[in-house]
């Protein structure tokens, strides 16, 4: 990363946290400036936490690491920000780690697997985009052979960036398609192969069984394969994100998040229940709609905006 | 959904249950057990707070001292205000409006609301005999219109034709004036959807909806959201004004959460609920079952009309003929393996009744769902139709066969004659107590005598993991014995449908699939 594209993926992830930010921080600073740090002050901390999705264990942790050595202390708002901050960023900081390409794969595949909506073929295409400006040929498979027009979408992010897409008509089966994808990538030596596929609640066995099938299938043609599997989630979601996780991690071997549509929703702190439960690597967070707008993920960048601390 | 929710619960409730008395402490403990189980179910802790306030206010002082078991007090109040809470009573689409009657959807991207505009007017047609017209206009999302379009074909309704180029308040006067023109009942809307509640989408949902002055205007939710869902609902309500809610996605296992919060904070409807990735998947949304789901009390009733809207009543009344005259065959075993296929499977049954949440989550684990079904109806669909009507005529040979030509095991065909069999005595053995269908219904359903106690059910469920299965009680006596206190007030004028139901419950039990294989 150098620094000019940072600036500004920061102001778009500060803009885009910033309810999150500045209704936490009000609330901290309301609390702290009025009150010491006793019982009641932390239990509503707390609440707080949960407010933003961070979930009951998570915030009950941070509000205790907040409290710990200050208890029945005035604590100042600059203080309790910065403590929140690293008490956040403590859990994230481990989890952030970018998505390398093994530039000897070829093609290095990514399979990106998600619930319905969470914005799995947008966030293809915004990879889709990234690794073309970085030099390399791209392939995507049309694995979403269940939603109406999802195939004609990733067509369109195909002429956007220039990749090659390898689709079949909706209805077909998704193993055999990426099989023919990850053959042609195969032979035509791409760089990357990005599989899409068809949004599913990880609580329906036969959806899974059928994604299991498209990994086991994967490996047909080349053992290493998938390289990445990305669980993209939504920023919106709740606590329901730990089972996603667990799921999709126990069917399909997830080995990375990216977490979509943080610009502006008020949450995302799902993220850092889900880095102290399930401590995978988030490598993406989508902070927009334009191709451009999928950023690495930086723990403390996240860590300030949450707690509404400035750059 | 809400599986989680009621499980947790129940878990903290069975500890009251069952005590002498309540004191004001056990109460305390179990209203933060319960706040804390809202939280993790995604109530917006607003919501879960003015909720367990709720319920103390009432728990304190009033029946608390009687001598009704304290722990089913607790749970009568929680009941209560989750009622409360969800609304009290149900609220279908109106369309009581000159037509066209405009419906405008909105929400968020990816919440679904392509789908479910299609889901709906697939409803309004088949159900409503409405004529339908959908319009996308979203603008902004590659391919979304064509999607709209596809679906329109798979649902067989008209989608208004896509002109490039014009925004989505002149699309909207387009659809109106199209459906004018082509004498449709019912336009519908689907609006674009934005990442997140911006002004943008705002303004262009405000400036549609001022051009098509829908008679509805539906926030489409995903029930997996989590604490931002106040905040989508209220923001919707206020920029564009809300006349209902729709929740997607209740077929997760998310514990929704969203469903109260949305509802406690615009105070608007939730109408439907979308509960599956399939066009049909879309049922009326009764705030007061769905309490009744969360406190794992079941949903005997959506179970119930379920099964009305399904069964073709003609079919159903020739079966209950042959019911009575003991001439119950394979082909009639098939007519009710398919309706509860559309039933929604052994699953969606199965999850509709009370306490079996537990033994729902294992039946999709073991994947038993439609795929036993569908073996049983290539079993029988591999016969000839003399071995159909007379099954007896099934030596070796035949099952070898038979086999061979549904892709399965004789000892499969052996479990499914079996089961069939099983259903068969037990119908004629109805027929012979000389009294109605109904009588039989009732006597299966637990009315008549011995109605297990929840402990039974629970043996049950507990005898249900994974791998060791039949649970599901033996041969043919099938489910519905089991089943726990039917609420005794089933609706008294149940429809002539009835019989089609009863047959369908033994279908239920056996399983022969199941048996060892795994």
């Amino acid at each position: 990363m150098n620094d000019t594209p940072k600036q500004s993926w920061w102001q778009r992830l500060s803009g885009g946290l910033q309810r999150t930010s500045s209704s936490i921080a009000t609330a901290i600073s309301d609390l702290v400036s009025k009150r010491k740090l006793d019982a009641a002050t932390i239990e509503e901390l707390e609440e707080l936490l949960i407010r933003a999705d961070l979930g009951v264990d998570t915030a009950a942790r941070i509000a205790a690491a907040i409290a710990a050595g200050r208890y029945d202390k005035q604590v100042s708002d600059t203080e309790a920000k910065a403590i929140l901050a690293s008490e956040v960023e403590k859990v994230l900081i481990p989890v952030a780690k970018p998505l390398a390409i093994d530039a000897s794969a070829k093609p290095f595949v990514i399979l990106v697997v998600g619930v319905n909506g969470s914005g799995k073929t947008t966030t293809i295409g915004k990879l889709a985009a990234r690794f073309r400006r970085e030099g390399r040929t791209v392939v995507l498979a049309a694995g979403d052979t269940f939603r109406a027009a999802a195939i004609d979408q990733l067509k369109i992010w195909g002429q956007r960036t220039g990749a090659t897409v390898i689709a079949r008509e909706q209805g077909s089966d998704a193993a055999s398609l990426v099989f023919e994808a990850l053959t042609a990538a195969r032979s035509s030596a791409a760089d990357v192969l990005i599989v899409d596929t068809a949004g599913r609640l990880q609580n329906k066995t036969e959806l899974m069984s059928e994604l299991e099938k498209v990994v086991r299938v994967m490996k047909k043609v080349e053992p290493q394969a998938p390289h990445a599997v990305l669980l993209v989630l939504d920023a919106t979601v709740g606590q329901n994100a730990l089972s996603q996780a667990a799921e999709f991690t126990r069917i399909a071997g997830v080995t990375g998040l990216v977490m979509t549509k943080l610009d502006g929703t008020a949450r995302g702190g799902i993220l850092v229940a889900l880095a102290a439960r399930h401590k995978l690597p988030v490598h993406f967070i989508g902070v927009g709609e334009g191709v451009e707008d999928l950023a690495p993920f930086a723990a403390r960048d996240f860590a300030n905006a949450i707690a509404g601390i400035e750059a | 959904m809400f599986d989680s929710l009621s499980e947790r619960l129940g878990g903290i409730l069975d500890r009251l249950t069952g005590r002498g008395a309540l004191s004001e402490a056990d109460v305390d403990a179990a209203l933060r057990e319960v706040r804390r189980a809202l939280l993790e179910a995604d109530v917006a802790l607003d919501v879960a707070r003015t909720f367990t306030e709720q319920v103390k206010t009432n728990a304190v002082g009033v029946a608390l001292i009687k001598s009704v078991k304290p722990g089913q007090m607790v749970v009568k109040l929680v009941h209560d205000q989750l009622i409360e809470t969800l609304g009290s009573n149900a609220d279908p689409i109106d369309l009581n409006a000159p037509a066209p009657v405009g419906i405008m959807m909105v929400g968020l991207q990816g919440s679904g609301k392509t789908t479910t505009t299609a889901k709906i007017a697939r409803r309004l047609t088949e159900q409503g005999k409405r004529k339908v017209l959908m319009a996308s206009l979203d603008t902004r999302r590659p391919a979304a219109m064509e999607q709209l379009a596809v679906l329109g074909q798979q649902v067989g309704v008209d989608t208004l034709p896509i002109v490039a180029g014009q925004m989505p308040p002149q699309i909207a006067r387009r659809a109106l004036e199209a459906g004018r023109l082509g004498g449709y009942d019912v336009v519908m809307f689907d609006t674009a959807g934005r990442t997140t509640l911006d002004d943008e989408m705002m303004a262009e949902a405000a400036s549609v909806k001022q051009a098509a002055g829908p008679h509805e205007v539906l926030l489409v939710a995903d029930a997996l959201t989590g604490q931002d869902a106040v905040n989508l609902a209220r923001s919707f309500d206020q920029r564009v004004g809300l006349t209902g809610i729709v929740l997607t996605r209740i077929d997760g296992d998310g514990r929704g959460g969203a469903a109260l919060s949305m509802r406690a904070v615009t105070g608007k409807p939730i109408k439907l609920m979308g509960t599956g990735e399939k066009l049909n998947a879309l049922e009326d949304f009764h705030p007061s079952r769905i309490a009744d789901r969360i406190l794992g009390m079941g949903d005997i009733v959506s179970l119930v009309e379920k099964a009305a809207a399904t069964i073709d009543a003609e079919k159903a009344a020739r079966v209950a003929e042959k019911m009575r005259k003991g001439a119950f065959d394979l082909a009639d075993l098939r007519d009710q393996l398919v309706q509860m296929q559309n039933m929604g499977g052994i699953g969606g049954l199965v999850g509709m009744l009370p306490g079996v949440a537990k033994m729902k989550n294992q039946i999709a684990n073991a994947g038993l769902d439609e795929k036993i079904l569908k073996r049983q109806m290539a079993i029988i669909d591999s016969m000839t139709p003399k071995e159909r009507r007379n099954p007896d005529v099934l030596k070796a040979s035949r099952k070898r066969r038979i086999a061979e030509g549904s892709g399965t095991r004789p000892e499969d065909i052996n479990r499914l004659l079996k089961m069939h069999r099983g259903m068969a005595d037990m119908m004629k053995a109805m027929a012979s107590q000389k009294r109605g269908p109904m009588a039989g219904l009732a006597q299966m359903m637990g009315f008549g005598g011995g109605m297990p106690s929840p402990e039974e059910m629970q043996k049950l469920a507990a005898k249900m993991p994974g791998g060791s299965p039949p649970g599901m009680p033996g041969g043919g006596q099938g489910l519905p014995p089991k089943m726990p206190g039917m609420p005794s007030s089933l609706p008294p004028n149940f429809p002539g449908t009835l019989p089609g139901l009863s047959p369908k419950m033994p279908g239920l039990g056996g399983f022969p699939g199941l048996g060892k294989k795994k």
